[in-house]
């Protein structure tokens, strides 16, 4: 078979210069558990896959995408109205973004409530938790970029609420429009943080992510560990390359299945172009994995105690933040205490987000 | 020696960092023309009915009462920033961001608005109806 050939010719080439064997000796040994729970690994690598889908369809979007005040909406009309396919690759890409944070949500929850974070993963939680934050950035700021109406007001509300931080909300909110108002200066910095910021930092924390896991190995949950030490025959494990490696292709098929299903029944919509000096319309909310944040902040009173309802509701959910990525060192595993806490705020969050997102949806 | 080449570094650093820091604040913008404007004609609105207009960099509401008085606002909810609107059917202003509520002299009535709405004065000149901002605001 000359196809054989040339494919080992290339090997051996690469080897030469390289020591590509070597490179690929530690892939080749690397072992994932199985056990009943071994189907939640799949979530991270879903989020990557989309990850990817969000990079190839974002650059097809550039080439016709206009970042100004001026051409915005139109562009992205003139994308899904007059351009070949270019509904079905706006359509992806929007619901690619969806469906990578719903995935980044349930890979975190997943995680959280296997105890994966404890020692000696607990950066290899920070860093993915500073992942999940990158992630709902790239959404607030590519929100914005098709210039419509509800993008507008969710922008203006979101750069209003880093106004209330104190002390450096006022600068920060300064610097995120370009000016006191969101205008199209707003737009262009939104265009600059979506298309190269976030991706360069996400880049780098995507690497350093999977370095981590790479070198720490995928974790056991603590049932099974328990159960694998004192029977050590009932220890199960699969090859990652190929056995696992094609498990995970499969997944990302069925992903693509999904989201081309979705992107093609269910179009992403583009609304009314913004009108900087238009009233807020009636049924304004952000996109759902913000809303229970946006439905916080209505049932907060306009005071309590000393403090306006709205910075106190960001005092509470900035700290709620901290503590979540601080999560593994609260359970550290020396105390059953700190395993209680971790696994009850868990469970309250999850709650909590469930909770306050169908009550956003449901309320007036 | 230490000391020398650390500081260098540190300056040599800052000098950098400075004019970046410096780039990324965006130079303010004087609010030209915007403390007088003329919102609508008279006759051009109906009795309780609004108007949102921008005065100057950001939108302003006139209303006409039933009663025939023009009062003028600013449309910019103190809440997070959204603009208001008049409901006729309620005889309020509503915040259609979180339900926001202000009565026809922008007092906050209900919802998460901490502050009541800006008050400008309303002046007519010939048959212009004219918004200027109170002095002090």
């Amino acid at each position: 078979m000359p196809e054989v050939n040339l494919f080992a010719h290339i090997r051996c080439w690469l080897d030469e210069r390289f020591g590509w064997a070597e490179m690929a000796a530690p892939l080749k040994k690397k072992t994932v558990p199985v056990h009943k729970l071994s189907y939640w690994y799949f979530f991270g690598g879903i989020t990557l896959f989309l990850f990817g889908v969000q990079v190839c369809t974002g650059i097809l979007l550039l080439l016709y995408y206009r970042p100004s005040a001026g051409e915005a909406f139109e562009s992205v009309q003139y994308i899904m109205t007059r351009v070949q396919f270019g509904w079905l690759i706006r359509s992806i890409h929007s619901w690619a973004a969806n469906l990578m944070i719903l995935m980044a949500f349930l890979h975190m929850f997943s995680v959280l409530f296997l105890r994966a974070y404890r020692k000696p993963r607990e950066l290899t939680w920070v860093s993915g938790m500073i992942l999940l934050f990158l992630a709902l950035g790239f959404g607030f700021s590519g929100y914005l970029l098709p210039w419509n109406t509800l993008a507008f007001f969710a922008t203006k509300v979101g750069t209003e609420i880093t106004g209330q931080v104190p002390i450096v909300g006022h600068r920060m909110m300064i610097f995120l429009r370009g000016g006191e108002d969101v205008t199209g200066a707003t737009l262009t910095r939104f265009f600059g943080f979506h298309v190269a910021l976030l991706p360069g930092l996400a880049t780098v924390l995507i690497l350093l992510h999977l370095a981590l896991v790479q070198k720490f190995g995928i974790s056991v949950p603590p049932s099974v560990e328990t159960r694998w030490k004192t029977e050590p025959e009932s220890i199960r494990q699969r090859k990652f390359f190929p056995n696992f490696f094609l498990r995970e292709l499969m997944a990302w098929y069925i992903a693509l299945g999904v989201l081309g299903a979705l992107a093609a029944i269910y179009p992403w919509g583009l609304g009314t172009k913004a009108d900087l000096f238009a009233p807020a319309p009636a049924g304004i909310r952000p996109e759902w994995y913000f809303l229970f944040m946006f439905q916080t902040l209505k049932l907060i009173p306009p005071k309590v105690i000393f403090l306006d309802g709205e910075v106190l509701g960001i005092l509470l959910f900035g700290l709620a933040g901290a503590v979540w990525i601080l999560l593994p060192f609260i359970d550290n595993g020396r105390r059953q205490f700190g395993r209680r806490i971790v696994l009850s705020a868990g469970v309250f969050a999850f709650s909590y987000i469930v909770a306050l997102t169908i009550y956003g949806y449901a309320a007036k | 020696m230490e000391i020398l080449l650390g500081g260098g570094l540190f300056t040599s650093a800052a000098s950098f960092l400075y004019p970046i820091l410096r780039y990324l604040v965006p130079p303010s913008v004087p609010n030209l023309g915007g403390d007088d404007m003329v919102a609508c004609k008279v006759g051009e609105m109906r009795p309780n009915g609004s108007k949102i207009f921008r005065f100057g960099t950001r939108p302003a509401l006139l209303l006409l009462t039933a009663e025939g008085e023009y009062r003028a606002l600013s449309a910019v909810c103190t809440h997070l920033g959204c603009t208001v609107q008049y409901r006729p059917d309620l005889h309020a202003i509503w915040c259609a961001c979180h339900n926001g509520m202000y009565d026809l002299n922008g007092r906050n009535v209900s919802g998460p608005p901490p502050r009541p709405l800006d008050q400008f004065q309303v002046h007519l000149r010939g048959d212009e109806i004219v918004v200027s901002r109170k002095h002090g605001a």
